[in-house]
């Protein structure tokens, strides 16, 4: 019985030396670009809405092609 | 993953100050405030630089660090936003960030500065993607119509680039293999740079 008291009183103990999280900046509530606007007058032809990968990429080629005139040039 | 960021080229700016213009229409941003700017380093002085400035979404953003109410997030993408509906006004973001940023509307509540505003990398805010309520408090969500932010793809000179970091190191390199010069890039150590350096290799802050 004593040994289970001193084993509930260490648990109690330590259990204060826990850390609320410290990370910087609010929650992201937000809802991923990749999901799209709903809005097809003002999206982009061709993209799927709720396709991470899909989205990336398009991105990435709009980055590419749409700014590296050495590429384009190619 | 891609990592969003801005890279503005010196060697390209013009000043035509297009990024500005494109930024304040496309999101409709109130008068009184900028989230671009150009800015002209010696000006006057034979051999100055314009740099176009605005929030670069740093990786350790001292904005999010220090705002007493965190209204701050970053996404997936790395893009620094903040929830208007939490934001006090107090200024603090203001005063940490190194690029001037946050940017406050004279007409607040009591006379006193109102919601901070800032460029948010044209991805709009925490409201549904594409919402009135969005545009409302924080413009156009390109990010979600699959397009880059306005100013950069406005750009005339393609100076100010915006996308996946990876591609823009990559289009940056092979300008500067190119012409043989401005390997530099104002502000990209300070935004993206490491915790323990402040700077990435070959970077100016």
């Amino acid at each position: 019985m004593n040994k289970l008291a001193v084993v509930l009183f260490t648990v109690l103990l330590l259990g204060a030396c826990g850390e609320k999280p410290q990370s910087a900046g609010g929650s992201n509530r937000d809802t991923p670009p990749y999901m799209g606007t709903g809005v097809a007058a003002f999206t982009e032809p061709g993209s799927k809405v709720g396709d991470k990968t899909s989205w990336e990429l398009a991105l990435r080629a709009r980055t590419q092609f749409g700014q590296n005139e050495f590429s384009r040039g190619q | 993953m891609a990592r969003m960021k801005f890279i503005c080229d010196s060697q390209r700016c013009i000043e035509c100050n297009g990024c500005v213009t494109a930024c304040k229409n496309e999101n409709e941003v109130p008068w009184g405030v900028n989230r671009r700017r150009v800015v002209t380093l010696n000006d006057g002085i034979p051999g100055e630089k314009s740099i176009s400035v605005a929030c670069m979404h740093c990786s350790d953003a001292p904005c999010m660090a220090v705002c007493p109410v965190q209204c701050f997030y970053r996404t997936d993408e790395g893009v620094v936003l903040h929830d208007k509906d939490v934001c006090i006004g107090c200024g603090y973001c203001s005063y940490a960030c190194p690029f001037g940023a946050p940017q406050f509307p004279s007409q607040g509540t009591f006379g006193v500065r109102g919601k901070m505003d800032k460029c948010t990398f044209c991805a709009g805010g925490p409201e549904a993607n594409g919402s009135e309520a969005e545009f409302e408090k924080y413009g156009r969500n390109r990010l979600a119509e699959g397009k880059l932010p306005i100013c950069a793809e406005m750009c005339s000179t393609k100076a100010l680039l915006a996308g996946d970091g990876d591609v823009l190191a990559d289009i940056l390199r092979n300008r500067v293999v190119q012409r043989g010069t401005g390997a530099e890039v104002w502000g990209w150590g300070t935004a993206y740079g490491t915790k323990a350096g402040g700077k990435d290799a070959g970077a100016k802050s």
